[in-house]
């Protein structure tokens, strides 16, 4: 038995005996994070912490309610245990509690890797250094960042599970009077995460992007590179696969129906070879790959238990801490890669190697590198307004023949991606980190057939 | 062990282990937040967290290692801790760190509280929330939904410079939302969200019950009314909007660790260049924002930034001029000011950095009534729906909820999806009338730094208007 499921028994048991007939669930989290932040190419922010948070949720007489603490001590769990309870019989009624996830095994142990879950700040320190190095002068800033969680759960319906993972992610841009370029990569091995490769690229990108010109806002044909089809992602994981916008008809989700393209499989996966993620959520409901999108059809949505109540279906295991509010949502997408096209393509100083077959056939286009700052106007359609960031190019002739200044875009990410629209797909999809350690986005390079371009630097 | 001596132990460690400057704050903070949905409750959660955290500057390197103990052990080892994460940042180091001079203060704050948020008994604001909703469902909602949040925090805060300062800092505040469903979108009508630094007597003059049915009327109504036109045009934007266009363009763009690049690979830079304070025009001769975190009851006001720092009042755009910063100690250094002041941190086991207390506009000389009277074609838009700004803080766009085109000096239809769209400067030029009633809106979830931080500010805010706007972009 782990530390943390040790403890979640027992707060099982605690709550059990002071609110008789309760149904009890107790979710125990370790989180160790470190994160070493640099800029103006020197390391001026380097923190860490660890902490333990126990979140218990009681449902007693039709009424429900949630507690938290990070005092794991014997008084601090006896005051959460006292909190809930009364919080419990003070609540408004619960009539669509769902109930308690019922005892079921894990289909695997999470993604863990020791060296990573005991890296220093030293280790990051050295990546850091590779990155600036690499970028030669260039100014630099980003991250690179260690993370451990070892997780477990206990109900008083019989469900007791426990796991742990890691993730090591570097984030960072070298920067020339004028432009930015970007490069980063998430995994669950900080061995993955070669500072002086990322640092090098970056830079070229960089370089790259001197002397953009302004183009006029209008509809172009695209190739975006892997963290600008992160952003659509982590969009569509948002307002789209999401239970609870989905049982109230705010998402544009129809299951069964063709609302892709055929080249669009989308997969939300936690625990999938490689992948950073632990293998059940906060319920308690054991986590498996869930296909959401098969060949451009939508097949499945998210839920936590409430929100598979409401639609009459199961819960596939996404409850968050909140998503009672905010919805059940895929955290670990992956967009399935498209075949390689057996051709040898060279990466350009601003194309990356995923995205350079992709080219090629394009008439008059941009290359994007990245997306900032995507909000969305209405979540039914889900158009987004944002801008490009890190690196655009005009592409003419199936060649990038210069570096464009950042254009802000209003566009629908659904209609984006809609049956004739993806024009190809790329063959690699790197892990993307996410702000939040415990998401990320696999997102191979889209050529996509018209992205709305609304405004440029002039206004 | 008190909460000073565990603060004091750490820093002391921090010392022992080689740091030239330490600080450390022990915070114990509770929190509390109920939602509703469609006259039910859905969710009722409370929370406690409780620790310490430790900041050591070694030679020119920071290093900073939280805990959620508070012994005397864990609190040396912290201060160890972090002192030894300094070293190692000192692999990639930079130029030397200061901190500009500062008395070291010893004192204690507490934020104003008529009621006890979290002494009001959950059936009470359960209630309340279930009554709210209940009436938007009623009068045409399709997903009605209501919120309210509760913050209680304490800290305690040591420096090896001598400060010595403990806050009890009580927080809330509620809202309201509708949402109407029509074929192929959705429309979105709010009241509040409304939040500050006060009890919960800020919760009861919000009075959510009684604008329930207008706000999903208006939701339902939306569906049926004609999109905002695209084009150039007036602009007249409501106060609450007023805010959150504060917050975005000039909020940020005034951060001065986004300004020296201490961003720039995360929330970005600034177009503000530290060489142009005092002479660059940032705006219209109307334009006067301050930075003051001593406003009683606004969400971004405490006694004490998170380096002791006692709270002062400055200017920050004086009749168009762009003429002070939200600083920290290190980052005033850097810019060669002699102020700080806007450090804070979003608990014991975050870094405190550079962040907005109450950014907001003065007075100006007009009612939101004169301005849609002097006005012969033009659209009014109020409440924020969705924001977008680029990584300098130039170019932006908002949507809102709800417009009304203005016509002739009246107001006219209802429209929807308005959207505007600017560069800053330039639009903040073009304010050629404010309102003379300000309202400080909190806004508490403004995201920044990695790990990430939700800081709680206020944004004092009155209606304006702005000539020559793009307004109706859409995909």
């Amino acid at each position: 038995m782990t530390a943390e499921l040790d403890l979640a028994a027992r707060v099982v048991e605690l709550a059990a005996t002071a609110a008789a007939g309760a149904e009890v669930e107790v979710h125990v989290g370790h989180t160790a994070q470190a994160l070493t932040r640099f800029a103006n190419s020197y390391i001026h922010q380097n923190v860490a912490d660890a902490a333990t948070t126990v979140r218990l949720r009681l449902h007693l007489a039709g009424r429900t309610a949630t507690g938290a603490t990070t005092v794991c001590a014997a008084h601090g769990l006896r005051a959460l245990v006292e909190r809930t309870v009364a919080a419990t019989r003070l609540a408004p009624r619960d009539p669509l509690w769902p109930g308690l996830s019922p005892p079921a095994l894990l289909g695997g142990p999470g993604t863990w890797d020791e060296t990573t879950a005991a890296a220093g700040p030293a280790d990051r320190a050295d990546r850091v250094h590779a990155f600036v190095t690499a970028a030669r002068g260039r100014e630099t800033a980003g991250y690179c960042r260690t993370t451990y969680r070892a997780a477990a759960f206990a109900n008083s319906a019989g469900q007791a599970v426990a796991a742990r993972t890691s993730e090591a992610s570097m984030d960072g841009v070298a920067r020339v009077p004028g432009a930015d370029g970007v490069a980063r990569l998430a995994s669950y091995r900080l061995a993955d995460i070669d500072g002086a490769v990322l640092g090098e690229r970056a830079a070229a990108k960089a370089l790259a992007g001197a002397d953009p010109i302004d183009l006029p806002p209008g509809r172009y044909e695209v190739v975006l590179e892997p963290p600008a089809v992160a952003d659509i992602l982590q969009n569509l994981a948002m307002f789209g696969f999401n239970g609870k916008a989905y049982a109230e008809r705010r998402s544009f989700a129809e299951l069964g129906a063709d609302q892709f393209d055929p080249a669009v499989t989308l997969t939300d996966d936690p625990v999938g070879a490689g992948a950073t993620g632990l293998p059940f959520d906060v319920e308690g409901t054991p986590r498996h790959t869930l296909t959401l999108v098969a060949a451009g059809q939508t097949r499945a949505v998210p839920h936590d238990r409430r929100s598979a109540a409401l639609v009459g279906s199961t819960p596939t295991g996404h409850a968050l801490e909140g998503s009672t509010v905010w919805g059940a949502q895929p955290t670990n997408l992956r967009l399935e890669p498209g075949p390689p096209d057996g051709q040898a393509h060279a990466a350009g100083p601003a194309v990356d190697p995923g995205a350079a077959p992709l080219v090629p056939a394009v008439r008059r286009g941009l290359l994007i590198t990245d997306f900032w700052y995507t909000r969305v106007l209405d979540p039914k359609t889900l158009v987004v307004t944002g801008l490009t960031r890190n690196g655009a190019w005009l592409i003419e002739g199936g060649e990038v023949v210069g570096a464009v200044r950042n254009l802000r875009f209003t566009q629908s990410y659904p209609q984006a991606l809609a049956p004739g629209a993806v024009l190809a797909v790329g063959a690699t999809a790197p892990v993307m980190p996410d702000s939040w350690a415990a998401a990320w986005w696999a997102a191979p390079a889209l050529r996509l057939a018209s992205w709305h371009m609304t405004g440029n630097s002039t206004g | 062990m008190s909460h000073f001596d565990a603060a004091t132990t750490a820093v002391q460690a921090a010392l022992d282990a080689g740091a030239r400057y330490a600080d450390a704050r022990v915070m114990h903070r509770r929190h509390e937040s109920m939602a509703a949905h469609d006259g039910d409750i859905e969710d009722v959660t409370q929370g406690e967290d409780a620790g310490l955290g430790v900041r050591a500057l070694v030679g020119g390197s920071w290093g900073f290692y939280a805990v959620p103990d508070v012994g005397d052990a864990e609190a040396r080892a912290a201060g160890t801790r972090a002192a030894q994460i300094a070293v190692a940042s000192g692999r990639v180091p930079g130029p030397a760190a200061a901190l500009v001079p500062a008395l070291p203060a010893v004192g204690s704050w507490s934020s104003p509280c008529a009621v006890d948020p979290l002494g009001v008994p959950l059936s009470v604001k359960g209630d309340m929330l279930v009554a709210a909703t209940a009436t938007m469902r009623a009068h045409g909602a399709d997903v009605a939904e209501g919120h309210y949040a509760v913050w209680d925090t304490a800290k305690w805060f040591v420096s090896s410079e001598g400060h010595r300062v403990d806050q009890r800092i009580r927080e809330c505040g509620a809202g309201i939302a509708a949402t109407a469903v029509g074929d192929g979108e959705t429309q979105h009508r709010s009241s509040g969200p409304q939040y500050g630094t006060r009890g919960w007597e800020l919760v009861t003059e919000l009075d959510l019950t009684a604008h329930a049915a207008r706000v999903a009327e208006e939701a339902r109504a939306l569906l049926a009314a004609p999109e905002c036109p695209a084009g150039e045009t007036t602009l007249i934007l409501g106060s609450d909007q007023m805010a959150l266009q504060i917050h975005e363009s000039v909020g940020h763009a005034i951060e001065l660790d986004r300004i020296l690049g201490w961003e720039a690979g995360f929330a970005g830079t600034s177009w503000l260049d530290i060489d142009q304070l005092g002479p660059l025009r940032y705006g219209s001769e109307l334009m006067n924002i301050t930075i003051d975190p001593t406003i009683p009851g606004a969400l971004g006001s405490f006694g004490f930034d998170d380096e002791g720092t006692p709270a002062a009042r400055r200017d920050a755009v004086r009749n168009g001029r762009w003429v002070g910063v939200l600083a920290g100690r290190d980052s005033a250094a850097v810019a060669g000011l002699d102020y700080a002041g806007s450090v804070r941190a979003d608990g014991w086991a975050r870094l405190p950095m550079v962040r907005m207390t109450n950014v907001g506009l003065e007075p100006g000389p007009h009612t939101l009534a004169e301005m849609i009277e002097a006005t012969t074609d033009g659209i009014y838009m109020e409440t924020n729906r969705s924001w977008s700004i680029d990584d300098r803080r130039l170019n932006f766009q908002f949507g809102c909820e709800l417009a009304y085109e203005i016509k002739n000096g009246r107001r006219g239809r209802l429209l929807r999806n308005p959207t505007y769209t600017g560069i800053g400067p330039l639009f903040w030029r073009s304010m050629d009338m404010l309102a003379d009633d300000v309202t400080a809106w909190g806004i508490p979830n403004c995201g920044k730094g990695q790990p990430g931080q939700t800081g709680h500010t206020a944004h004092p805010a009155a209606a304006a208007r702005f000539t020559g706007v793009r307004v109706g972009v859409r995909g």
